[in-house]
């Protein structure tokens, strides 16, 4: 067993351990931090592949945003996850019942998995060759030229995420004082100031 | 990726620069008091864009590789979407101001799920369907839940969003599964390699992925989603459910079936002939029981699409046709039937009950008489023309040696007919009630009499939609 081969199986072990222990721990801030170990382990993997871009991507976007994230709302909301875990434990053997049959059904089908003829050819047309390009150079390539449709529809499907928030949230509220930057700057001190002569010992 | 590709995209993308504009528009100027005025303007694209794609198109355009295709059959679905959401806009208009709930993001939302439905129908990729099925979904989530003060109509919201997330889910797996065995998400390359045999584990991905889109189209038993929704989204929302993304989902579905998995028939005829049956049966007699209007309405489109899938089931070019007539008919009895359901008001306020309807003809013949002409056409009585919708997916199932699906079919239909003619008992003979406001906007008086109208005087020949339908039908199956 080389080098490589003991680095994947070292990353593939960390990461379903990582998985697992971020489905069945009772503290959510260990789930977010078992799932860090999980991103950091995958993005290991990607390297592995020769997707050094997809790694990067990785662990700046998943590690250092999504994750931190994750972290700030499972602080800050309150939820009581001990009670919704005893209301789910209502629904699980049932839950175990449906999932054990479909296992058993996808066990059949990986069983008597078979490829097209021509799959494998297909799935290797679309992508450059990783020798002659970079990893960049080939994503730009695909996103911004062959795909750039399906790339701008999940732009659009974004902005309508974002019209959702807004939309079913935002209130404005007019109890509350705002800041007025132009009558502020308007202000004129000769009608909102008056100087009064004050004589001791008798105050106004 | 060339001009020409995006010359094929034009009325998408003219769509969907409008609602960019239109909002940032909005937001620097008067907010939602633009609302009245955007929701006229986006109502007149979608209806210019209609007559544009309708006048214009010609022939069988596949740009970016073959990722969106347009030909006759997404033209003819495109037309009737887009008609549909201009018409629901205008209708509910009044509707939505009275109660507060005309924000401008309303109107655009509709459009930018109308561009998501013209993806839909258009998608040669698997991955170009779920982002033209995102697009759309997202949009009606939002706004199933924009009564924000109601707890029905978050409800609605959340109901569907999360039902509608699981559905997204087994669509996805199902489209990997197929991607795992072809190779490829292109329909082209999945309808060769799927040509004349269909492997274990691609049956698996075909039956997961319409599962999915049977959630779409709230076909039994996945339909659980629909009477909720219906009853607590606010009626114009309803009234939008009811029509274009409908038609826009059936569209998918028979691309779906057709281009991808058109040489594999009898597998998928199956399923889809048990949905039919399936839906058409519990839309028929789940709706006896319901009093509600909209949760009436709900269960009827449970039953309709019950029908269009049986044109579909049948797996030839004729189902197909027959389908599109169908779905054609139906939107324009829906639209017709929701402008008089949006105008069912009692001291300014909506009622649902169809008890209110009671000696309705005693103060308001007319209406009385147009509601009764939509009622028989959605319960399949001739003379009007929602008949010859069901006798054109009848007969394609015929065709197809399918005779024990038409039997159902008109089994299911005689069952369905009772609450239909409890509507129209109601109105000429019911109890004597507190009578329903006279007032009527007048759009919507304009709608509903122009829906009963049609389908009195479709019968001629059913206003020449035949022939579209029969070069959308050849376009698809070949």
């Amino acid at each position: 067993m080389g080098f490589a081969d003991f680095t994947f199986y070292v990353f593939a072990v960390v990461v379903l351990t990582a998985g697992l222990f971020t489905v069945v721990s009772r503290n959510p801030v260990h789930s977010v931090l078992w799932l860090i170990l999980a991103f950091l382990s995958a993005a290991g993997l990607f390297v592995l592949l020769g997707a050094e871009f997809v790694a990067m991507l990785l662990m700046i976007v998943y590690v250092g945003a999504v994750a931190v994230l994750f972290l700030f709302v499972v602080m800050m909301l309150d939820v009581d996850f001990a009670e919704m875990k005893a209301e789910m434990a209502k629904y699980l053997p049932l839950a175990l019942l449906i999932g054990v049959v479909l296992l058993m059904e996808l066990g059949l089908v990986f069983g008597n998995w078979t490829f097209a003829d021509q799959a494998q050819g297909l799935r290797a047309a679309v992508t450059p060759a990783i020798a002659e390009t970079h990893n960049t150079a080939a994503l730009g390539q695909l996103l911004y030229d062959d795909y750039i449709l399906l790339f701008q529809l999940a732009g659009l499907i974004l902005l309508v995420a974002m019209i959702g928030a807004i939309v079913l949230t935002v209130r404005h509220r007019t109890d509350i004082k705002r800041q007025d930057i132009l009558a502020q700057m308007y202000r004129d001190p000769a009608k909102a100031m008056e100087v009064k002569d004050v004589k001791p010992g008798q105050g106004l | 990726m060339t001009n020409a590709d995006f010359q094929i995209l034009l009325p998408e993308i003219v769509l969907a620069v409008f609602a960019m504009a239109a909002l940032l528009f909005a937001v620097y100027t008067g907010k939602d008091k633009t609302a009245p005025m955007l929701t006229w303007i986006t109502a007149a694209i979608l209806a210019a864009l209609a007559v544009w794609i309708g006048w214009n198109g010609e022939g069988t355009n596949a740009a970016f590789g073959g990722m969106f295709v347009d030909d006759a059959f997404s033209r003819f679905a495109k037309v009737v979407i887009l008609i549909a959401a201009a018409a629901v806009l205008v209708m509910g208009e009044g509707y939505m101001a009275k109660r507060n709930l005309l924000r401008f993001e309303y109107p655009l939302l509709i459009a930018l799920a109308a561009v998501g439905m013209m993806v839909m129908v258009s998608a040669g990729d698997l991955i170009a369907l779920y982002m033209g099925l995102e697009l759309q979904s997202l949009s009606l989530y939002v706004v199933a839940a924009l009564r924000r003060d109601s707890v029905k109509s978050t409800e609605a919201g959340l109901k569907y969003f999360v039902l509608g997330a699981l559905s997204s889910g087994l669509l996805l797996y199902g489209a990997s599964l197929t991607y795992g065995f072809a190779g490829t998400t292109m329909f082209t390359g999945i309808v060769e390699a799927a040509a004349h045999d269909i492997p274990l584990g691609l049956l698996f991905g075909l039956v997961f992925i319409l599962m999915g889109l049977a959630f779409k189209v709230s076909a039994v038993p996945f339909h659980m989603w629909t009477p909720d929704v219906y009853e607590g989204s606010p009626t114009p929302v309803t009234a939008f459910f009811a029509t274009a993304p409908k038609m826009a989902a059936m569209g998918l579905f028979a691309r779906v079936v057709h281009d991808a998995f058109g040489g594999v028939t009898a597998d998928w005829g199956q399923i889809v002939a048990l949905l039919s049956v399936a839906s058409m049966f519990l839309g028929a007699v789940a709706a006896i029981g319901q009093r509600d209007i909209k949760r009436l309405m709900a269960y009827s489109s449970i039953a309709h699409m019950g029908f269009a899938l049986m044109g579909l089931a049948s797996g030839t070019e004729f189902g197909v046709q027959a389908m599109l007539i169908y779905m054609a008919i139906y939107v324009t009895m829906n639209v017709g039937t929701f402008a008089f359901i949006l105008s069912m008001q009692r001291d300014g306020q909506a009622v649902t009950d169809i008890g209110a309807l009671n000696q309705y003809s005693k103060t308001e013949p007319l209406k009385a008489l147009a509601v009764l002409v939509l009622m028989f056409s959605l319960a399949g009585v001739p003379p009007m023309v929602g008949f010859f919708g069901k006798f054109y997916v009848l007969q394609a199932a015929v065709q197809a040696d399918m005779a024990w699906l038409a039997v159902a079919g008109v089994i299911a239909s005689v069952i369905g007919a009772f609450y239909y003619l409890r509507i129209v008992y109601f109105m000429y003979f019911g109890e004597e009630t507190d009578p329903l406001d006279h007032a009527m906007a007048p759009a919507q008086w304009v709608f509903l009499m122009a829906s009963a109208a049609i389908m009195v005087l479709g019968v001629v020949n059913l206003l020449g939609i035949e022939g579209p339908a029969t070069a959308a039908a050849a376009a698809l199956v070949n």
